[in-house]
């Protein structure tokens, strides 16, 4: 009997080799789709060899590497002497994306639970899609509100003399964040098996008892999953961190600072630097940093998943 | 016979106090931001006419409409699923009926999640080195199209091959028995039973690239262009980028003109979501295996 795809696999005989038309064709999109599936490792190293290509000069040039982390003036258009150190950009980005996480965190957790384990019927399915519509919500759409909304609302609740700052791009960044994580978070605690939860009930456990100590236990890779996705979102968010941040550079010393991001810094620069030049390449730089940060806290979240698959 | 002891008691109370703590966490998280989209649209709504949509704009952006943005907009979708659509479908395919489970899956999968996953501003930042200036694009359409592609390529290959999958195995393995090549199965069978599952994917991808920014600030979206682009080589304003430009560049725009843009924006977005969600729910309610 021959088998389905190449008929002609069964004997090298020319007499009984129908290898026809639709048997090239075959082997024809079994190329095709192969180079489709490969496409997405081709492009990450891709960007991975473009974003080092253009800013690689800088990395073993002008300054050293100790110095680009740990200084924290960055003023590349200093006509005297221009300085690159990227301290006080990190910090930024650290300061509100730790705010962020802190908001987002305990609320989309707590979400994901009254979803998964507590909402039924329609209002599980009404909650599930209006947490899916907030995602989508574009970023630039969330940095005009944290400009006009949020910005004269901090001023008038804090009586601060601007609004735009860690706290208000934290918020920002937090109710961003919020719906990714808590979609993630939710499908983790939708793979716990139901049997779990049965034999747990079945030994007399209230609901918050199966939830405390079955499920969360169970789901906390991927819960942990959701957190450094969340994580990794707002890290590397550019536009909504662009406009609410204030992008005035600074080591945060409250809330109401004006701090700048690693992501704002290329948004608002590049645009006026000259292409080849040290401070072009600087900006590849930071990008060539994210790109690894980024990389790493994906790389993560993925063995987490993986380790709670095993089960 | 069965009377609640007094620890029943107490528990059923801590149920429903937990119940109601993460029922009000999660009316926190939607409430603000169900109020801001009221802002929107109380604020934008009065902003929104036929001359605001389809007239040029006028003294420095102050006056007139968003035309050209809309319609920026619309080239740049089109030219990125043209380039995106095959290629994640391809790999979806791949995934889904040819890859078998060894490290190379394993590298794509950890490399679709990756590009989901890198800044969108790294994405500008390859965009400008590849496209921009290594294929000699120049700052285009294309160039920015190609960006916005490789974005939001892991949004097509996943929803694609969720429902690649979601075709059952008896089917192919009937279809194989006929002595059907592989190909001539995906064709005959498993594309046709799940192509309005791809379709969600294509629209969900629309919404997605209708909003992006920063990917484009850099290789393509100019910030004010007199005339509407005429090919693909031509730069063009976008609804994204104009929103940025006149909410935090150019000073003196009525409070009015940016929440209408916010708006038009917004419900662009939201609105192609809402038909992707809902089309995928009708497809599972209908569902008939």
């Amino acid at each position: 009997m021959p088998d389905s795809r190449g008929q002609g696999a069964v004997t090298s005989s020319s007499d009984l080799d129908y290898r026809g038309r639709d048997w090239y064709v075959d082997k024809a999109v079994s190329v095709l789709v192969f180079v489709g599936g490969i496409s997405a490792i081709v492009l990450i190293l891709g960007i991975f060899v473009f974003i080092t290509r253009e800013g690689v000069g800088f990395v073993f040039g002008p300054m050293e590497v100790w110095e680009f982390f740990t200084s924290p003036f960055w003023r590349p258009t200093s006509l005297s002497e221009p300085t690159y150190g990227i301290l006080a950009l990190m910090a930024g980005t650290a300061s509100v994306t730790g705010l962020a996480m802190l908001i987002a965190v305990p609320f989309s957790l707590g979400a994901a639970i009254f979803i998964g384990e507590f909402a039924t019927g329609r209002m599980r399915e009404s909650l599930k899609v209006l947490v899916e519509m907030l995602a989508a919500i574009p970023s630039v759409v969330w940095g005009f509100i944290g400009l006009t909304i949020m910005n004269p609302l901090i001023i008038e609740t804090f009586d601060v003399p601007i609004g735009l700052g860690v706290l208000n791009s934290g918020i920002i960044l937090g109710l961003m964040a919020a719906p990714i994580m808590t979609t993630i978070a939710e499908d983790a605690l939708k793979a716990v098996p139901d049997a779990y939860r049965e034999a747990a009930e079945a030994m007399g456990a209230t609901k918050w008892q199966v939830i405390f100590k079955v499920v969360l236990p169970a789901a906390k890779n991927g819960l942990m999953a959701a957190v450094l996705l969340g994580v990794g979102r707002g890290f590397g968010e550019t536009m909504a961190v662009l406009m609410a941040s204030g992008h005035s550079i600074n080591l945060p010393t409250s809330v109401f600072d004006s701090v700048r991001a690693l992501t704002a810094t290329i948004a608002a620069e590049l645009g006026e630097a000259p292409v080849g030049s040290e401070h072009y390449r600087a900006l590849f730089t930071i990008g060539i940093f994210l790109f690894g940060i980024t990389f790493i806290i994906n790389l993560a979240a993925d063995i987490f998943v993986r380790s709670g698959d095993k089960r | 016979m069965f009377e609640a002891t007094a620890l029943n008691a107490r528990n059923r109370r801590v149920q429903w106090l937990f119940a109601a703590l993460f029922g009000l966490m999660t009316v926190i998280l939607i409430v603000p931001v169900v109020l801001i989209l009221g802002v929107l649209v109380a604020k934008g709504g009065p902003a929104i006419s036929w001359d605001f949509l389809f007239t040029m704009p006028r003294s420095g952006m102050t006056q007139g409409g968003i035309l050209p943005a809309l319609i920026g907009t619309i080239w740049l979708v089109v030219v990125a699923l043209i380039a995106s659509v095959p290629i994640g479908v391809a790999a979806a395919i791949y995934l889904s009926e040819y890859a078998p489970d060894n490290w190379l899956t394993r590298g794509i999968n950890l490399a679709i999640i990756n590009l989901a996953g890198v800044p969108s501003i790294v994405h500008a930042l390859f965009g400008v080195g590849a496209f921009v200036i290594f294929a000699g694009f120049g700052a285009s359409i294309l160039a920015a199209s190609l960006t916005l592609a490789v974005m939001t390529l892991p949004v097509v290959i996943v929803a694609t091959r969720e429902s690649l999958q979601a075709v059952p195995m008896a089917f192919r393995e009937a279809c194989w028995n006929m002595g059907a090549t592989r190909w001539q199965t995906i064709r005959i069978v498993v594309l046709p039973n799940s192509v309005s599952g791809i379709l969600t994917g294509v629209i969900l991808e629309v919404s997605r690239t209708a909003g992006e920014t920063a990917p484009i600030m850099f290789t393509g979206a100019a910030m004010f262009l007199p005339f509407l682009p005429q090919g693909v080589l031509d730069e063009t304003m976008a609804l994204s980028m104009h929103l940025f430009v006149i909410s935090n560049q150019i000073p003196g725009i009525s409070e009015e003109f940016k929440y209408g843009t916010a708006l038009v924006l917004i419900s662009l977005v939201l609105l192609m979501n809402a038909i992707s969600i809902s089309f995928r729910t009708y497809l599972r309610g209908r569902k008939k295996w």
